[in-house]
């Protein structure tokens, strides 16, 4: 109790902190691969330690605003910025894991599971070698995902679950600040994305911040603390709750859409 | 101002940086002189000092070409190496050009890794403003090397059309102690460059987008991998020919993804594999008295349609021992320590 008075005042301390912490900023991006822009009027700022659920339609610019954020789109028009740099010229790729839709991989390339976990690693050695600790760690996220028994099978060979597991696990091997996955669990069995949320929810408990482009309704608003409602421009942006009862959901994607019928 | 360039690339500095290759071929020279008295080899005879010269360049051709094709083949690239083949010559044009116009006696070699490169920056340059590598841009590369190669020797017809056919289809007898010492820094440079960014080159091959977002500048890593694939082209080309020098690129790789799981085992085997065709193919077109890129390759595609069987042999072989699955494990997270 007596701490109480002698602390800051907290909502100070807050609004400090917060400054520092912002992951990712976005101030009136607008983008368009044409000239008729994809994403437009998007602000949105993204504290340390958060836990974000993008959702919206199929072309609704998900992934293009996740793109934007991560610098590898530029904006048209206002700004990006990531770990307080401008996204396009960040480069500490030790700070970011990501876990793409269908991995963007090459399709036929002879690689082991245990291979594309260790470019997790990669961004912390830069023109070295992997060292004993590195191994460790990639032995870790192997365990972690439960892929040990697959480490030397070829990616290629492997389900569409299988293959996804080691790209979370390369993620995790990068031990990264922020995780950003883009529809990560596509081909994942429904048992495995249960317990694939769980070990999202435990990383953003160790402080990792999590960033979810999802078009599963149902994943989001189980396990995510705040949602933004995409589709061109922001139709809802705040706690899961709020989302749950708002009419954003039905505006965004149609009147179609109710959390229970779009699981995919 | 080329004229100048190519009196430097003649005189002083490509002399001192050619002076310990010259060292390393007489090291080279002795090894095989020592193999021949304990083998008996008539192929590796004292007296042909030209074959000598052939191996050698045979062996570096089948340490560069796969390693650097191993990177191409898995982003669909197979094509760049014959499009820059074809520049390449019309960069052996430029130099015969040259040498006939102005008498510089530059080697051809020297121009054709100018030209190359300048058109491996070009392709890139275009797939960059066009967001893709597309084979229509690949293939007005490839033809307009080869048109301005053909006019610019049609221009100086004289003696030049006489010497073509060796760039046009390899000759070992044809590789002097310039030409293979040239081969030999190229090489360095290769392996070099690759032992160094293996990781990054990797990395950009197998998932370009995960590569960038891990702040790996794509862009700069795919203009080395283009330039280091003129290097090759053009360091190969004298053995294997403007035509067939692609294949060395592709054929050992494609040959390798067939039969390894891990990345670091395709690269070991390609090589294998492409010693295995450039030592076999100049043996045989030595006694056989064949052209040696021709022959490589015929070996080297042979040696692919083998692969195939064995990589279904031991799919079957493995398909029977299916590990177990393991659970996604939420309490012991990696950073949560």
């Amino acid at each position: 109790m007596s701490t109480m008075t002698t602390a800051r005042d907290p909502t100070e301390e807050q609004a400090e902190s917060k400054l520092d912490d912002a992951v990712v900023e976005l101030s009136n991006v607008e983008f368009g691969y044409t000239a008729s822009p994809v994403v437009e009027d998007i602000s949105l700022r993204i504290d340390s330690g958060e836990y974000v659920a993008v959702v919206g339609p199929n072309g609704s610019g998900k992934s293009t605003l996740m793109k934007l954020m991560l610098g590898l789109l530029r904006p048209d028009e206002g700004t990006a910025a990531i770990f307080g740099e401008p996204s396009h010229v960040f480069d500490d790729g030790a700070r970011i894991g990501y876990v793409a839709q269908h991995a963007s991989a090459s399709k036929e390339m002879p690689i082991t599971v245990r291979e594309v976990v260790r470019m997790g690693r990669f961004p912390h050695v830069g023109f070295g070698r992997l060292s004993a600790e590195d191994n460790r760690i990639v032995d870790d996220a192997l365990e972690t995902v439960g892929m040990t028994a697959f480490a030397n099978r070829r990616v290629t060979k492997l389900s569409g679950g299988q293959r996804q597991r080691a790209f979370i696990a390369r993620a995790l091997a990068s031990e990264a600040d922020l995780l950003v996955l883009d529809e990560p669990t596509v081909g994942v069995d429904a048992e495995s994305v249960e317990a694939f949320y769980d070990l999202l929810a435990s990383l953003n408990e160790s402080g990792i911040t999590i960033l979810l482009i999802e078009h599963d309704l149902s994943a989001v608003t189980e396990h995510a603390d705040r949602v933004v409602c995409l589709n061109r421009e922001i139709y809802f942006d705040g706690p899961t709750e709020e989302f749950v009862e708002s009419d954003a959901l039905a505006r965004a994607f149609g009147t179609a859409a109710t959390f229970v019928g779009t699981k995919r | 101002m080329t004229t100048a360039l190519f009196v430097a690339l003649q005189t002083g500095l490509l002399d001192t940086l050619l002076a310990p290759m010259y060292g390393f071929l007489e090291f080279w020279y002795w090894l095989l002189t020592q193999l021949y008295y304990v083998t008996g080899l008539e192929l590796i005879s004292p007296q042909y000092k030209f074959m000598h010269r052939a191996i050698l360049v045979g062996l570096c051709i089948g340490v560069m070409a796969p390693l650097i094709g191993t990177f191409l083949v898995h982003r669909q690239l197979a094509l760049i190496g014959d499009a820059l083949a074809h520049t390449a010559f019309a960069g052996v044009a430029v130099g015969l050009f040259l040498n006939g116009v102005l008498s510089l006696g530059v080697s051809p070699y020297l121009t054709a890794v100018v030209v190359a490169v300048i058109a491996a920056l070009l392709i890139e340059l275009i797939s960059e403003a066009t967001d893709a590598y597309n084979d229509v841009s690949m293939a007005i590369v490839l033809s307009t090397g080869f048109a301005l190669g053909t006019v610019l020797i049609s221009l100086n017809a004289g003696g030049l059309a006489v010497g073509i056919n060796q760039y046009l289809f390899g000759n070992l007898s044809t590789v002097s102690a310039e030409n293979a010492a040239i081969l030999l820094v190229l090489f360095a440079i290769i392996v070099g460059t690759v032992a160094l960014t293996r990781n990054q080159l990797l990395y950009v091959t197998f998932d370009e987008t995960a590569a960038a977002v891990s702040g790996l500048s794509v862009t700069w890593y795919n203009r080395v991998m283009v330039m280091l694939t003129a290097l090759v082209v053009v360091g190969a080309m004298q053995i294997m020919g403007v035509i067939l020098v692609a294949a060395m690129l592709v054929v050992p790789v494609a040959g390798a993804a067939q039969v390894s799981r891990s990345f670091n085992e395709s690269l070991l085997v390609s090589v294998v594999l492409a010693q295995l065709a450039v030592l076999l193919g100049i043996g045989v077109s030595y006694y056989g008295e064949a052209t040696a890129g021709g022959v490589i390759v015929l070996v080297a595609v042979g040696i692919y349609v083998v692969t195939i069987f064995v990589g279904k042999l031991q799919a079957r072989v493995r398909e029977d021992t299916a590990p177990e699955l393991g659970s996604i494990d939420a309490g012991d997270t990696p950073g949560s320590d």
